[in-house]
């Protein structure tokens, strides 16, 4: 008899993902019918790959991916604008990229999202075109204090009341009627309870709940668009692995709360509290990345990592306020089946002795300005390499100046498996060249054996 | 009670340092003296972000010590008093992008060492780099940007002020999270500073201080 998820080990669960992954299902639930027998020989050889690259295997070569930015987009010529406003476009444009490029594994088209939807929420946590930047322009975080420094009470106490009533409706214009719901625990018995749904009568609340049904339509629309891309990838041999998405809990509050700099005074001024709010917030953000990967059925679930790197905080701040969390959601990821697929962003030089310290073969590391062959030196026994062409050379090099720099890559990180090509941070702009040269040389250079 | 400020503040020791200001203030110090311990202070915490002993949180926070201080001495400092300055330093986040963090950190590194950092802001039009050239006479200018897209806005920056006839005037240097040497070439600066510390050591090779 076949095991029950809960009983099964963190092997086996990462076991089951990997099989489930190898035999895709369409939305009605059957067998995924694809386009050609090389389409699905290619989808289960990309499959197979990255899974002996995440055991630390040799696979039969090298996997190769491109995990961009804007870049999709540029490439088809067209502005951000129109891929954040117009979802058909956008998809096309999705898939063009992935069918001229063929990296073996995708992430979707989501990344422009969809712009209606932030204009309905009146979303200001973040400039896009036609709101702060340029139609050709991407996205950027306009940060702020969005929570205030005598707040950190409010969010240990109940994180959800505190982002529901306090941080939603400063980032978003148009929830402002949640400042007026009281909390959910106080719905507890016959009496009085009836005095808790008194504020749904007011007409802010109203206009709320009105902006939200709005909202997740467009939502929903914008979804279906991006979902249905791929699964016509798929068809074609191009599987997207991308289960979801949750963060170090220090850049949760430090990115979009507290503010960077906000954070950094914390961490003088108050930081029993933030320690506190660091802990609260961690099983939140491991249930985001499992609950995510359930309603996928996708395993990897990516952590963008912004706070943690070199020259942002000494070794002894790294060690006492960011990796600590951080690794509890590794391992809480890891233990509930997911692969994280972490993205250091900048350097982590100075962090790879303090990271080495998770479960091996379970975690993918995507990275940018580290040191790839002291990276494989101390930490190639216990996780996967991810990255690192420069997207400066991707944007102003040539397309033989990334062949030789991913032949070293190859050569250094790739040496034994345990190593996915790829950039190492994410672009919008770069010559389709150079990115062509990256996927083709290690399709071509990158067999082992 | 020489050299306490200096310490306190350099060991960002906030509470303890601004506690010493308002008793120094109360004994009768002279608060000139006051503020120039201050920025000692300032200058041993530059040192130690220069030799990793302290980070950008440090940077940061010492930053607010000293904010807290100079508030506290505002009052009791004569007008016109404010020290002669090195040189000015034009710095903007340039067209399209709006990352402010990186270029902030430079503003004010380049203010506690005795520049006039002019600091024209995020998402800067390249006509305005110019502008603020001609009418400073600067002969320095910082350029920051984050993303892929800055190259060529660095880049147009820069045309557009070879184009006024300016470039011979100004050294130019750049920075940003993915910014290094073959960035500089592409965008035809002078220089690429790795972080705020080496923007600083630029200005000064340049100008002087």
């Amino acid at each position: 008899m076949e095991k029950k998820w809960e009983e099964m080990s963190s092997d086996e669960k990462q076991e089951a993902q990997f099989q489930k992954l190898l035999t895709p299902k369409d939305p009605e639930g059957n067998d995924l019918q694809f386009q050609s027998p090389e389409a699905e020989a290619t989808y289960k050889a990309s499959i197979n790959r990255i899974k002996d690259a995440v055991q630390l295997k040799k696979p039969d070569r090298v996997p190769v991916c491109i995990f961009p930015g804007m870049f999709p987009w540029v490439y088809s010529g067209m502005t951000i604008e129109e891929a954040m406003y117009d979802y058909d476009k956008c998809i096309a444009a999705f898939k063009k990229f992935i069918l001229d490029f063929k990296p073996d594994i995708h992430f979707g088209a989501a990344a422009p999202g969809p712009g209606k939807f932030y204009e309905i929420l009146d979303y200001k946590l973040y400039a896009w075109p036609g709101h702060g930047v340029k139609p050709e322009h991407s996205y950027q975080c306009n940060e702020g204090e969005y929570m205030t420094a005598d707040e950190y009470d409010l969010l240990i106490t109940d994180p959800s009341f505190y982002f529901r009533n306090f941080y939603l409706p400063r980032v978003f214009g148009a929830l402002d009627g949640f400042t007026m719901l009281p909390p959910l625990t106080g719905i507890l018995e016959m009496y009085g309870v009836a005095f808790n749904f008194i504020p749904f009568a007011l007409p802010p609340v109203q206009n709320t709940f009105k902006a939200l049904f709005e909202a997740g339509a467009e939502a929903l629309k914008w979804a279906m668009a991006v979902g249905g891309t791929d699964g016509e990838l798929a068809t074609l041999g191009f599987p997207n692995i991308l289960g979801g998405f949750t963060k170090a809990p220090f850049d949760t509050i430090g990115d979009t709360l507290r503010g960077t700099k906000g954070i950094m005074l914390d961490m003088y001024r108050q930081p029993d509290k933030l320690l506190q709010a660091l802990e609260a917030i961690t099983p939140i953000m491991i249930g985001m990345g499992l609950g995510a990967a359930q309603q996928t059925g996708n395993p990897v679930i990516f952590m963008p990592l912004h706070k943690g790197a070199d020259g942002f905080m000494s070794d002894e701040q790294f060690k006492t306020f960011y990796w600590p969390t951080l690794r509890a959601v590794i391992l809480g990821l890891i233990e509930g089946g997911c692969i994280p697929f972490i993205a250091a962003e900048g350097g982590y030089n100075s962090r790879l002795e303090v990271i080495r310290d998770i479960p091996k073969a379970k975690t993918i590391w995507m990275f940018d300005q580290t040191d790839m062959v002291k990276a494989k030196e101390i930490v190639g026994d216990t996780l996967c390499l991810w990255g690192n062409m420069p997207s400066t050379m991707l944007k102003i090099g040539s397309p033989e100046e990334v062949k030789d720099y991913a032949k070293k890559l190859i050569d250094t990180a790739g040496k034994g498996g345990g190593f996915i090509m790829a950039n190492g941070a994410f672009f919008d702009h770069a010559k389709p060249e150079n990115v062509k040269a990256m996927v083709d040389f290690t399709k071509e250079y990158g067999g082992y054996e | 009670m020489s050299g306490e400020l200096a310490k306190l503040l350099s060991d960002l020791k906030e509470p303890e340092a601004l506690a010493f200001v308002e008793k120094a203030l109360g004994d009768g110090v002279d608060p000139m003296d006051l503020l120039g311990e201050a920025k000692e202070g300032m200058n041993i915490v530059g040192q130690r972000f220069a030799s990793q002993d302290y980070f950008i949180p440090d940077l940061v926070f010492s930053g607010e010590i000293l904010k807290g201080v100079v508030k506290r001495l505002e009052p009791h400092l004569k007008k016109g008093a404010e020290p002669e300055r090195i040189g000015k330093v034009i710095i903007g986040t340039v067209a399209g992008d709006i990352h402010d963090i990186g270029k902030d950190l430079v503003v004010f590194m380049l203010d506690v060492n005795g520049f006039e950092a002019l600091d024209l802001g995020i998402d800067v039009p390249v006509e305005k780099f110019v502008d603020a050239i001609k009418a400073s006479g600067s002969t320095v200018v910082g350029l920051s940007g984050f993303l892929t897209l800055a190259f060529d806005s660095m880049k147009d920056t820069i045309d557009a002020i070879k184009d006024a006839g300016l470039r011979d005037q100004v050294k130019i240097m750049i920075g940003g999270g993915q910014i290094n040497d073959e960035v500089k070439s592409y965008v035809g600066a002078d220089a690429y500073g790795r972080d705020a510390v080496e923007a600083v050591k630029l200005a000064q090779g340049w100008i002087g201080g």
